[in-house]
């Protein structure tokens, strides 16, 4: 009764929170295309783009990455193999043991019609699919607290993750191996199973189990006289031995039965079976309700980004179905590292300390921001840094093992936050140049608006271009601005520049304007002079800086051995990064 | 066999597909060996307009990761090396820089000490394989072809810095056009840069530069560009299309990368090289193969159907 009853209710649970994830598949936007469409249009939408594929020849697909990926996991193999057997493991054993253990009544008895849990190869393989669930979490273990993979990093849905299936099968390894000691347990099959009442014969039947089957108890205790075990052996036969194996055969409980049997009495006279069973049923239904809101739940997200991106490919979606993919996507995700592993500007995180620089990290972010929460502004600017520190290599969707297409997701919400955020200098970087060739298929109406916003942005911090007099004083000055220029060793040898003009006259930018110091500000002999002079504000605020090709013909003709170009991108190193503290310091006030 | 850790960088494998193929199809035919490293990261070209150390730390990890290979190791972006000889000159020049990269890379049991040696792959077809060589691997040669050479100026410049060839009058790239049988011309705005570093951060500014290059090569009697880096070349072909629709110029200049150019007279498949996934076509360039290669194929053609004629008529 307890059972079905709390069956029943996480049943229920299960199902409601698993239709509330499906639905928020619908309902998350990500992406300045997604906010226009209903949900309704995106649901039949999506019901039209599943059917269309599953009668058509992707069928063939559809089956091969179902067996190929989501049954064998053969892109977790490519990345790496001691992954690839944690998850075999654990997967492949939980499954089977919830077929064939939890699901008994149903699947295993339905096929084998004398199924008992109590007799091989149904003993011994719970035990064996328990172990494989058990060695599975041990690498798991292994791999997050004592390998330390690097950039893998542990929240606190991995750890639940582990604890839950660890627990369950525990639990279910030390309910089997307490029954083995327990003695009224073992009274309770012989009364119900046996048959027998004559004292001598239960007697030697008992002193049998407790001599070799490992049961406790109060009465007997060994050594044994030979005949009595004979006697105990051949009462065991007719009467146990049809329907109970020998317990060794589950050999996990009946090790664990063998340690624990010192206090096999206590165990059995605290009623530690029935407890155990609880707690195992507990964890399982907890398990189960729990779900949909948990990792556990890329069990069924993953198996769908699987198969719908491999039959996606380079086709165009509709902008209903790219919007629901990319929102079921974020539940996908089961935060295996594989893409922070890859990612090619993982570097950045040495000196920007800002967790989205890691994709497998902005997943969790972006899932927030979709979700319609309110972010601070200082979570929504770390999003935007993390999205705009991207090469677009595309490594991350290569290597996801459940097919996500990241890089698609990190240039739909930096296209949205570009448009809405902050002003970004990441974009005045050749990191741009993607999102330029994309401009055509893309098309934000607004493709020029965060570049004039974040030049605009620095410039706003430099008073002295506002100034309308042509005449400046030159002090006060920035005295740091030139001691500051110490990066590369090199850019400091803008100090024995005499102003001959010859990279302004090699440079092509300046060459492509009929009047350049309209266009672009100080060129680059006066940012030269400005940087020695203290003159912070003159060299940060020109659109000379950010239109530099660097492509170096200054540097090379300089006959003094000036590092033009260099002190140019330390100059905009500098710009960006005081740019990048004042928007933090200002945020911090707020 | 010469080995090389291949450095492939982010733009190759994610956006110029047939400038790998087609680069491996050729290394193969000159038994050139290329070994890949997975953990190779960014050079850290995109990252030196922003900061520095990220630049330096993400360069001087992929140096780390050949020099515990012992490899040398080659780019076929001009960019990656550029940055990546920028990165190996600082730390070179620089102990208290190497010390404090090195403090970084220790965390992930990586090193830099200097010992790799960076080259770009037009340097290892020049240099390590050798123009003789190339020659007698080739099955055939242009005719009447003339195409606009494009060095680019992170390979270039800074001269001291990169090492590449001769900063104002370059000619190993020449060279490796003509040994195709090719003409490399002559054109004022050779050495200029492509304008791609500036593509999506002053679109105009970038066409205009383009645009002038393209045009002056046009004007100078190319049939072709020909680059040997994804960013060049992309500029050159995808931007140049997108050039061409939006400020109404109707003769473009197409490019075709170099790998492609020398992987058609090594004799390699039009497939590996990749020839139709270039966005302004090239695939013209076949014609100007050798008439010989053609006279021979045609004979070997024509032996194939007799004897398959002869095979039949013994049949019947």
């Amino acid at each position: 009764m307890f059972l079905k009853v709390s069956l029943y209710i996480s049943l229920v649970i299960f199902l409601i929170a698993f239709t509330y994830k499906v639905a928020t598949w619908f309902r998350y936007k990500i992406g300045t295309g997604a906010a226009e469409i209903p949900t309704s249009t995106r649901f039949f939408s999506a019901v039209k783009g599943i059917l269309s594929t599953i009668f058509s020849a992707d069928i063939l697909t559809l089956i091969k990455i179902f067996v190929l990926d989501v049954l064998l996991q053969f892109r977790i193999l490519r990345e790496d193999f001691l992954r690839w057997i944690m998850h075999i493991f654990i997967y492949g054993g939980f499954m089977l043991l919830l077929l064939m253990h939890a699901l008994d009544k149903y699947i295993t008895a339905a096929i084998w019609n004398n199924y008992y849990s109590t007799v091989n190869p149904f003993m011994f393989l719970r035990d064996l699919f328990g172990a494989f669930v058990i060695v599975g979490v041990l690498i798991a273990i292994y791999r997050r607290f004592i390998l330390k993979v690097p950039r893998l990093f542990s929240n606190a849905m991995d750890i639940y993750a582990i604890l839950i299936v660890a627990v369950i099968i525990l639990s279910g390894i030390f309910l089997e191996a307490s029954k083995m000691v327990a003695y009224s347990d073992y009274k309770r099959m012989v009364d119900e199973y046996s048959g027998l009442s004559e004292p001598e014969e239960l007697k030697s039947l008992e002193a049998y189990w407790v001599k070799e089957f490992g049961t406790i108890s109060p009465n007997l205790k060994g050594p044994f006289d030979e005949k009595i075990l004979q006697k105990g052996k051949e009462l065991h036969q007719s009467n146990c031995g049809n329907c109970h194996a020998r317990p060794q055969w589950a050999f996990v409980s009946y090790g664990t039965a063998k340690i624990i049997s010192p206090i096999g009495l206590g165990i059995d006279r605290a009623h530690l079976p029935s407890v155990l069973w609880y707690i195992h049923v507990l964890a399982c239904l907890v398990g189960l309700a729990y779900l949909p809101l948990s990792k556990m739940f890329h069990i069924f997200a993953s198996s769908v980004s699987l198969l719908a991106n491999g039959v996606i490919g380079k086709e165009k979606l509709t902008p209903a179905n790219q919007a629901t993919l990319q929102a079921m996507e974020l539940d996908a995700c089961t935060h295996c590292g594989t893409c922070s592993l890859r990612c090619s500007v993982i570097m950045a995180f040495e000196e920007f300390t800002n967790m989205n620089i890691f994709p497998s990290e902005k997943i969790a972010s972006i899932r927030a921001l979709a979700s319609g929460k309110e972010l601070s502004p200082q979570e929504l600017r770390h999003i935007q840094e993390g999205v705009c520190l991207c090469t677009n290599c595309y490594r991350c969707t290569v290597v996801c093992p459940v097919g996500i297409n990241l890089q698609d997701l990190w240039f739909n919400v930096r296209e949205t936050l570009l448009q809405k955020g902050y002003p970004e200098s990441l974009v005045l970087s050749p990191l741009s140049f993607y999102r330029g060739l994309m401009k055509e298929e893309t098309v934000p109406k607004d493709y020029e608006k965060p570049l004039i916003q974040a030049k605009e942005a620095i410039a706003a911090q430099c008073d002295l271009m506002k100034k309308k007099e042509k005449v400046l004083p030159l002090t006060p000055t920035n005295r740091e601005l030139p001691s500051g220029l110490n990066l590369s060793a090199q850019a400091k040898t803008f100090s024995v520049c005499f102003s001959c003009q010859t990279c302004t006259t090699v440079c092509p930018v300046v060459g492509n304007y009929e009047n350049p110091q309209e266009i672009l500000g100080l060129l680059p002999h006066q940012i030269m002079h400005a940087a020695g002079l203290g003159l912070r504000d003159l060299a940060f605020g020109s659109n000379m800086l950010w239109d530099c090709l660097t492509c170096y013909q200054c540097q090379e003709q300089c006959p003094q051995g000036v590092c033009v170009t260099d002190v140019l991108y330390e100059l905009k190193n500098l710009a960006i990064k005081q740019v990048r503290e004042k928007t933090l310091h200002h945020m911090e006030r707020i | 066999m010469m080995e090389f850790a291949l450095f492939l960088g982010c733009t190759i494998p994610a956006r110029l597909n047939q400038y790998e193929s087609s680069s491996r199809a050729v290394l193969e035919k000159l038994s050139v060996g290329l070994i890949d490293i997975r953990e190779f990261n960014c050079c850290g070209y995109p990252l030196r307009n922003i900061d520095f150390r990220v630049f330096i730390l993400s360069s001087a990890r992929n140096l780390a990761l050949a020099e515990k290979k012992n490899l040398p190791l080659m780019t076929l972006c001009k960019c990656c090396y550029g940055s990546l000889k920028k990165a190996d000159y600082l730390m070179k020049e620089n102990a208290a820089l190497k010390k404090d990269v090195n403090a970084t890379l220790e965390k992930e049991g990586l090193k830099y000490e200097g010992r790799v040696e960076i080259k770009h792959l037009l340097s290892v077809l020049h240099k390590e394989i050798g123009i003789e060589a190339i020659k007698g691997k080739l099955v055939a040669t242009f005719k009447k072809l003339k195409v606009a050479t494009h060095y680019g100026c992170h390979a270039l410049r800074p001269s001291q810095v990169v090492g590449f060839d001769n900063a104002v009058a370059p000619s190993l790239f020449d060279q490796l056009v003509e040994v195709t049988g090719a003409e490399s011309i002559d054109w004022p705005m050779k050495l200029e840069c492509c304008g791609a570093p500036l593509w999506g951060v002053n679109d105009s500014l970038s066409m205009d530069l383009t645009l002038k290059k393209l045009t002056d090569g046009k004007k100078s009697g190319a049939d072709y560009v020909c680059a040997a880096c994804p960013y060049c070349h992309i500029q050159f072909d995808k931007v140049q299309k997108m050039i061409l629709s939006q400020r109404n110029v109707n003769h473009p200049l197409p490019s075709i990368l170099y790998t492609q150019l020398l992987g058609l007279s090594l004799g390699i498949d039009r497939k590996a090289l990749g020839l139709e996934m270039n966005e302004i076509p090239i695939t013209g360039i076949e014609e100007s193969l050798s008439k010989e290669t053609e006279l021979a194929e045609e004979k070997e053609l024509a032996e194939q159907k007799e004897t398959k004629e002869k095979t039949e008529s013994n049949k019947e």
